[in-house]
């Protein structure tokens, strides 16, 4: 209770970082990184609701075995372009660009990012990439499968392939931009007191993102100018009738693209522990296990590219070695979740909506875990690659897991963002339909995999209608579900409950300044003394177990 | 905690020098900060020409004879002096970062400036070896319509395939077209540093982007330094 | 194992499918017992640990690495129980046995085009026989494919510019799924066939009804003769200014950079469309590329016709990789209980 009454937070400041400057020129030379986040979110949004309309255009298709929505060639674009756009436009920038680029700074005390500028650069750079890329889509769309793979992109694709991956090369730049400017920004600027193991776990799993965008993104950038240096030019790097080799392609996008799914889940994670703990006023179980799973997962992310080869005729040897690294690289996703877990032992759980977003994120990242050991076991993945199981198990992770993670961060921060509250009834009542359409949808695709069913198939076998209809609908509860935040969010900027500045009484830095924050985020830098989640005094822990935490026993 | 949050500084001390950005705390915290920045996109930068070394390196195996007849074509004596006056401009660059922390103005604006010169000699050398490549219709593919890739020129080793070659030369443009990008860039960033020099802004007091720009362009030259003997060297002794 | 009575289970017709089954069903089974368990507790503690006042604060609880040790060593074994299994069913499937069918298979945008070694050649449909191993060997003609029957669990990437290979024994007969996996363009959902599984005497008789075809051998033979091969290599593999092409098959054979290699079926195209990559010890570069004046399907036939030399050529003796020993011995005709091992 003592401890309660100490989270007074200063009063509501009139001038925010909202309202400091007005005018579209403030908006679009702004070098806030909170501004520049609201930016990000208005664009992936935009991109979000393209992607998702292809969603539909796909599942409406596979109601019926037989080719009647769309055209195979119309079909083969639509699922190409809803993978790119959901990929590199939503799902990549998603947690970091917005969340991240909005709260990195407040969590540790700083003023802004290291470079704002650059900041401000990355958004440009995003945008360009997707203008390049919608103009792909509308002077006649590409049929290549987000993956590329070639010979088929290079040689026999008919469509707008170097169009599309200039757009992707150019945002990849934004991404690099934005990990470099977390990893300064978390290296140099936290704020007295802010030592590295009171750092908030969000703070964590963006350094371990950041560590590989800046790792990753590059590759990919490289790869692609090959594939269109290629197309172009026809030198033969990936053609094997000049010598090349087409799986040397499938290597360099998978040591990208691979991490890349981390560059996406990591950051949900980060925003899950902030919510588990923060929800259930208890400091994480495990902290610095919590923590370093991350790096470990960002480390070895990068050592499992060849399990997406194991049909494509790379050695039975080299097959071996990648599937007993990405057994390895599930562990570090299995002690985060056994530590979420045990952190609701004894604790003090609310049911406010973004942490009916975490539970919803534990239990579905479980399953799309799960799920990717049947894709890291060999024998089985032979029979399960390519098929609806392997569309199902992705779609447990990155919607499942950082779609789910991002909605329930935004409605977390949403009082801190706006200065307003959302609707918790509506928001409750949509993340329960989100959360049942999303199982609907996918559930059915794990046995239409396992039966054989392969993916970017327009027309199929009429034995697999019955899964596909269930598919189908869970899919349209699912994209209802969808539009109620949409709609409800953009309703409370205007005209929700105005928010305190810490409305849900939380330790976190971010809360201990006005909602909207100033533009500098704190009217002083603040020092801190004390550690992440510190909710009671650290002199009442409980010890379960023999083996007491360092850190615990250093206080 | 709510009585040590009340404890904080003012932001902007007084007697901050001019250079400080709003968000940092101090020149200190500002110098680390772009120092790393450098660094974690020379890791980037590593990373792309990661892929590029990475393709060589398969073809240059599975290929060996005609990388070496490729690469025996190159021009080893041009290729040579460009290395010595890339390492030259990474001395003199060094030069203007020494000069510029102990203050050495005059000093200070003549190494940037022979940076500069040295760079630009540097991608005049590169031009006349494209050019070259092209007077001996070595430009790969159908790039250049009129001229397209004929490895007639190129002294083929036995087991050497022309397509292969070819290959070579599409390796050989992409690393040294990209390093070319590169040192346009630096000489730009240099350009600029050498403008803010004379103008006077750098100093004991405050001389990081020049450090940082320094960073970036020994990368760049250490770039070369890896594609010299990769590109140049290697597989010469198989010439005979 | 037998599966049929489980739903939502493919129909499983090969001495493989049973088994990738079991393993299939022990991770089935782990990942239920965990998501229940992880689900169980997770609701237990939220109803159990809701928040019962807005001013409570449970006391905080230190870490246990007593607790971590255990969350991070047991979900490893089980992994590698996983691994162990998986790789161990995939490493013995990986070497394809000895004394099986062969069958060419060439995909092509967008059907497969099969032939059997006696001549019969089919687009989009497979017949086998229960009990015989079938190997496949596979190339494309253009992008990416991917040969997939679900019923027998198997699937492999067909790549051009190599051959793949995959193997199979069938189980029951029936028509089962086959598939395109890779995609490969505007119609790759049309790029469907279907595997006909057949007992032995009709698979004879299937095989006998289709007489009018030659078999590649003889078709490769005939391509030998137009493409001009004979005059270098000799009318039946003798050699000449080229190496000797009789029995070459299977051996290890010297390169002029003192390096061995064994002429096998990627060895053996390779030569063809480019013979300077690897020059046999003792033969100048001399052959001209067929790079792009020969199919794929042109190739197989040549190279089932430098394989039948083999027969002709040499002395019986065993090809060079002997693989026996994690092979099981051929057993021909064998009923489906006993091959079911």
């Amino acid at each position: 209770m003592k401890a309660m009454e100490s989270f007074v937070a200063p009063t509501p400041a009139r001038i925010n970082y909202l309202n400091a400057t007005y005018g579209l020129k403030s908006w679009l030379l702004t070098k806030d990184h909170k501004r520049i986040a609201l930016l990000y979110l208005g664009s992936i949004s935009f991109f979000f609701f393209i992607g998702g309309l292809y969603a539909m255009f796909i599942r409406l298709e596979l109601l019926t075995p037989q080719g009647d929505l769309l055209q195979s060639t119309t079909y083969n674009k639509v699922f190409t372009q809803h993978g790119i756009i959901m990929v590199f436009f939503f799902l990549i920038p998603s947690i970091p660009a917005t969340l991240g680029n909005f709260l990195v700074p407040m969590m540790i005390g700083a003023k802004d990012l290291a470079f704002p500028r650059i900041n401000l650069l990355s958004w440009y750079i995003y945008m360009l990439g997707g203008i390049v890329t919608i103009y792909a889509l509308l002077a006649g769309g590409i049929d290549t499968g987000w993956t590329f793979y070639t010979p088929f992109s290079t040689t026999f694709s008919n469509s707008y392939v170097i169009a599309a991956g200039l757009g992707i090369f150019i945002n990849g730049f934004s991404s690099i931009l934005t990990g470099l400017n977390f990893i300064v920004t978390i290296h140099t600027m936290r704020a007295p007191g802010m030592t590295w193991f009171r750092m908030p776990l969000f703070i964590w799993s963006h350094y371990a993102t950041s560590l590989v965008m800046i790792l990753g993104t590059p590759v990919i950038a490289i790869t692609i100018l090959l594939l269109a240096f290629e197309r172009l030019a026809h030198i033969g790097i990936f053609d094997p009738a000049a010598g090349g080799d087409p799986v040397l392609f499938q290597h360099l996008f998978w040591f990208y693209s691979h991490p890349a799914v981390y560059i996406m889940v990591l950051p949900g994670m980060g925003v899950v522990s902030e919510l588990i703990a923060n929800f259930s006023r208890k400091n994480i179980f495990g902290y610095s296990f919590v923590a370093f799973s991350s790096l470990a997962i960002a480390v070895f992310g990068f050592l499992v590219w060849g399990h997406h080869l194991f049909v494509a005729g790379q050695s039975v040897y080299a097959g071996m070695i990648f599937s007993f690294l990405s057994f390895a690289v599930a562990i570090p996703s299995a002690i985060k979740v056994f530590n979420w877990t045990a952190t609701l032992y004894k604790a003090s759980i609310s049911y406010d909506t973004p942490m009916l977003y975490a539970l919803g994120f534990i239990g579905l990242f479980t399953i799309g875990g799960m799920t990717g050991l049947f894709l890291a076991s060999l024998a089985v993945d032979v029979h399960l690659s390519d098929t609806y199981f392997i569309v199902a198990h992705f779609h447990y992770i990155m919607v499942g897991g950082t779609l789910l993670a991002y909605l329930g961060g935004l409605h977390y921060w949403w009082p801190k963002i706006t200065g307003r509250m959302y609707p918790e009834g509506w928001a409750r009542f949509s993340a329960l339909i989100i959360f049942v359409g999303f199982n609907l949808t996918f559930l059915p695709q794990f046995v239409l995999g396992y039966l054989g069913m392969p993916r970017r198939y327009h027309v199929y076998p009429a034995e697999f209608q019955v899964l596909h209809v269930l598919s189908t609908a869970g899919a349209s509860i699912l994209g209802f579900g969808l539009l109620i935040p949409l709609v409800y969010l953009v309703w409370s900027m205007r005209y929700g409950k105005i928010a305190a500045a810490n409305p849900w009484n939380l330790p976190g830095l971010e809360w201990q300044t006005s909602s909207p924050p100033l533009t500098e985020n704190f009217e002083l830098t603040p020092i801190v003394t004390w550690e992440a989640y510190e909710f009671a005094p650290p002199e009442e822990t409980e010890v379960v177990g023999k083996f007491r935490d360092k850190r615990v026993e250093e206080v | 905690m709510a009585e040590s949050y009340t404890v904080g500084h003012e932001h902007a001390p007084e007697n901050a020098h001019a250079a400080l950005q709003h968000h940092f705390e101090n020149m200190e915290q500002q110098r680390e900060a772009s120092t790393l920045g450098m660094w974690v996109f020379l890791v980037t930068e590593i990373m792309f020409f990661g892929g590029m070394f990475l393709a060589y390196t398969l073809y240059r195996s599975l290929y060996p004879e005609a990388f070496a007849s490729a690469s025996n074509h190159l021009d080893l004596k041009l290729g040579a002096i460009n290395t010595v006056v890339l390492i030259l401009s990474s001395f003199t660059m060094a030069m203007a970062v020494y000069s510029t922390q102990v203050g050495k103005r005059r000093n200070q604006i003549i190494s940037l400036a022979l940076t500069l010169l040295l760079g630009v000699a540097f991608l005049g050398i590169k031009a006349v070896e494209y050019h070259q490549k092209y007077e001996d219709q070595l430009i790969p593919g159908r790039i250049i319509p009129s001229r397209p890739f004929d490895a007639s020129e190129v002294h083929l080793l036995p087991g050497a395939q022309p397509h292969n070659v070819e290959m070579f030369y599409w390796i050989y443009f992409a690393m040294t077209g990209m390093h070319a990008v590169h040192m346009i860039i630096g000489i730009g960033i240099i350009a600029v540093i050498l403008f803010f020099t004379i103008r006077g802004k750098y100093g004991p007091e405050y001389h990081n982007p020049v450090e940082v720009s320094g960073l970036y362009w020994h990368f760049v030259d250490i770039v070369w330094i890896f594609l010299f003997p990769l590109l140049y060297l290697l597989g010469r002794h198989l010439e005979h | 194992m037998q599966t049929s009575w489980i739903p939502f289970v493919p129909p499983s017709a090969s001495t493989l499918s049973g088994k990738v089954d079991a393993l299939y069903f022990y991770l089935s089974g782990v990942t239920v017992f965990f998501t229940l368990l992880i689900g169980g507790v997770l609701i237990f503690f939220v109803i159990k640990y809701r928040r019962r006042s807005p001013y409570e604060i449970p006391r905080p609880i230190a870490g246990s690495h007593k607790l971590e040790t255990l969350w991070s060593v047991i979900p490893f074994i089980i992994a590698m129980s996983m691994f162990a299994w998986g790789a161990q069913l995939y490493f013995q499937n990986s070497r394809p046995p000895q004394n099986a069918i062969e069958i060419y298979v060439v995909g092509k945008q967008w059907m497969w085009k099969i032939q059997h070694t006696t001549g019969q050649r089919e687009i989009n449909e497979l017949h086998v026989p229960v009990g015989r191993r079938v190997k496949l060997i596979m190339t494309t003609e253009d992008v990416i494919h991917d040969f997939f029957i679900p019923a027998f669990r198997i699937k492999a990437d067909v790549v051009p510019g190599r051959y793949t290979t995959q193997w199979f024994e069938a189980t029951k007969p029936g028509t089962y799924h086959l598939f395109c996996a890779e995609y490969c363009g505007m119609n790759h959902s049309g790029m469907i066939g279907q595997v006909v599984v057949m007992e032995p005497t009709d698979f004879d008789n299937w095989l006998s009804g289709n007489t009018n075809q030659q078999s590649p051998a003889v078709v490769g033979q005939q391509l030998y003769q137009t493409l001009g091969c004979v005059s270098c290599h000799g009318a039946s593999g003798e050699g000449g200014r080229g190496p000797a092409l009789g029995g070459v098959f299977g051996k290890q054979v010297f390169l002029n950079n003192g390096q061995t290699i064994k002429a096998d079926e990627a060895y053996i195209r390779e030569s063809i469309v480019n013979p300077q990559a690897k020059l046999v010890n003792g033969f100048g570069p001399i052959m001209p590329t067929f790079q792009g004046q020969i199919s794929e399907e042109q190739l197989v036939q040549i190279l089932a016709f430098i394989k039948s030399l083999q027969a002709q050529g040499s002395q019986a003796e065993a090809p060079a990789a002997s693989a026996a020993s994690t092979v099981p011995p051929p057993a021909r005709a064998a009923s489906p209980e006993t091959s079911n091992r």
